[in-house]
């Protein structure tokens, strides 16, 4: 069964453009990658899908149930962490967290507990006396503390030390091997790199590519550098090679096509030194926004 | 109806509402007090207010109460305590929502499972427990202060009843009102000016509308259409204005509940 299941998605405020005819399924237990860059579109459809906005076009479902009709009994198993965290000032960070948990069944003390010391996070202080980063870490257990079935994480590692983001990363794998579905919104790709299963790409408010990590690496450019005594463009002249860079006897050069071509070609020649390696999504991702 | 909702938001009210009832309190038994002065020198009292233009002396309802009287006299501190609850309860009908979305605290709220329906009603009765502490410390300083300072001057208890009633109405308006308009501009960023002015503007119209009589503006303000000088003098509301208010209550209720489950929450920006 699907989780998420978005179709046909329109937003618009007023006449400016939040998405446009956005489609896409997110399965049980996967990390689906959402990555744009600011203003592409990816919190609007965050916002859709927790019914804090309204579609004006198109429908979303989450859990098989639609998001306009059934937002609070979806909401029972959400978990959403936002960008910037913004949260009562004058409460204790244990008050407000008591408060969040006070909206769930059951009882979610034991767990808050451990959330917080893993988050190295003090439960006795004021929310206006916490920094960005230790809001950003109440967001965190506050987004977890009730065991959610599916989490929203929109760019979560703002304003996170990279020890924090790293223990934060471990969270969401281990959450994630409990069965959770996380649905991460980043223009960082390195971090949707690390952790997802499926990326989607979206750019000015439209889908432009879904599809798994490895295909999308694989299906793509391969990076060659070449060092070689002598060498000349016209060694490495071949259809498919693009982006063609000489420095100090060095080439590197990008190349789509049948890897055996290149290594045919370059066969020849004395090489010093060979590297091929994939692409990082973000010279991918550069290659969309192109 | 969320318990955990409304505990929050009754919490988060209840300094203000302290404060509220305090200075309220304090402004009723202060006025009061000086009832027993006014009545000795009554005579003198009416004659140098009739000294004043007729037009503000209408303005002020004072050319149809005699300060020589037990609620005579309280109807005109209770014009004051009315101005003091309207600027009060439109400050929390303008808050309701709002404050979560300037603070930016809504993100939080909404992403929980409640429908916007439990939050609103939630809200609205954690607002309304407010008002009623505040109401009943009115009533009970009210009572005790006219008590004691009546120095044996009679009056109906009927009609006070009536004036302390009409509070509860009174601030129902306010806070719908006031609701209804923060829900209807699309950000409000600061309470306060929104709620003096609201509060403010209701009390001058309804002076104003006792300078130019012939002018029907007594048909917006709750001053008018809870007159306490109306009210001493009749003994009795005037019944139409009362359901005007309530009708008017009511169809702001409607319209925020209707624009509330339909409001775009505005993303951090």
């Amino acid at each position: 069964m699907s989780v998420i299941e978005v179709n046909n998605l329109t937003k618009y405020y007023g006449k400016s453009r939040g998405i446009v005819d956005v489609s896409f399924k997110e399965e049980e237990g996967e990390i689906f990658g959402f990555i744009g860059p600011n203003g592409a579109g990816k919190s609007t459809t965050i916002r859709l899908l927790l019914s804090l906005i309204h579609p004006t076009k198109g429908s979303a479902k989450v859990f098989g149930k639609d998001v306009t009709t059934h937002g609070p009994e979806i909401r029972r198993d959400i978990g959403y962490l936002p960008s910037e965290v913004f949260y009562y000032e004058g409460m204790k960070v244990i008050d407000l967290l008591k408060y969040s948990a006070s909206f769930f069944p059951g009882d979610c003390t034991q767990r808050m507990k451990e959330l917080s010391e893993y988050m190295e996070l003090e439960m006795n202080r004021r929310i206006s006396d916490l920094s960005y980063g230790n809001k950003k870490k109440v967001g965190i257990v506050q987004g977890l503390l009730h065991s959610p079935k599916l989490l929203f994480l929109d760019e979560p590692t703002a304003g996170l030390d990279p020890l924090m983001q790293r223990k934060f990363f471990d969270l969401i794998r281990k959450e994630n091997a409990r069965g959770v579905t996380v649905f991460f919104s980043s223009h960082i790709l390195g971090e949707v790199q690390r952790l997802c299963n499926r990326v989607g790409i979206i750019r000015e408010g439209k889908i432009v590519e879904i599809s798994d990590i490895r295909t999308l690496q694989k299906n793509n450019y391969k990076k060659v550098r070449v060092t070689a005594k002598g060498l000349k463009p016209a060694d490495v002249k071949l259809p498919g090679v693009t982006n063609l860079q000489t420095e100090d006897g060095t080439m590197s050069f990008f190349f789509k096509g049948d890897i055996n071509a290149v290594v045919k070609k370059i066969g020849g020649l004395k090489l010093e030194d060979l590297t091929i390696e994939e692409p990082t999504l973000e010279e991918i991702f550069m290659h969309y926004y192109e | 109806m969320s318990a955990t909702i409304y505990l929050h938001e009754f919490r988060t009210r209840l300094k203000s509402v302290l404060i509220w009832s305090v200075s309220i309190a304090f402004l009723i038994v202060f006025f009061t007090s000086m009832f027993s002065i006014f009545v000795d020198q009554a005579a003198l009292m009416n004659e140098f207010l009739a000294r004043y233009p007729q037009e503000l002396r209408s303005a002020f309802g004072m050319d149809r109460m005699d300060l020589a009287t037990v609620l005579g006299f309280y109807s005109f501190v209770f014009m004051f305590v009315q101005l003091c609850l309207a600027i009060q309860a439109s400050n929390y009908g303008f808050g309701l929502v709002s404050i979560e979305e300037s603070e930016l605290t809504a993100d939080f709220l909404m992403t929980k499972p409640v429908s916007r329906g439990q939050i609103l009603t939630s809200k609205l009765l954690a607002a309304l427990t407010s008002l009623a502490i505040t109401n009943l410390v009115v009533w009970g300083v009210s009572v005790t202060a006219i008590e004691i300072f009546r120095g044996g001057h009679e009056y109906e208890p009927g009609t006070l009843i009536l004036l302390l009633l009409g509070i509860v109405i009174f601030q129902l308006f306010f806070l719908s009102v006031g609701l209804a308009v923060s829900l209807l501009v699309k950000r409000v960023r600061s309470v306060t000016p929104y709620a003096l002015g609201l509060g403010f503007g209701m009390y001058i119209l309804s002076a104003f509308s006792g300078i130019f009589n012939d002018v029907k503006l007594e048909l917006v303000t709750p001053f008018k259409h809870l007159d306490a000088p109306y009210i001493v003098q009749h003994g009795a509301y005037d019944a139409p204005l009362v359901l005007l208010n309530l009708a008017v209550t009511v169809i702001a209720l409607a319209v925020s509940y209707w624009l509330y489950t339909r409001r775009d929450i505005p993303a951090v920006s």
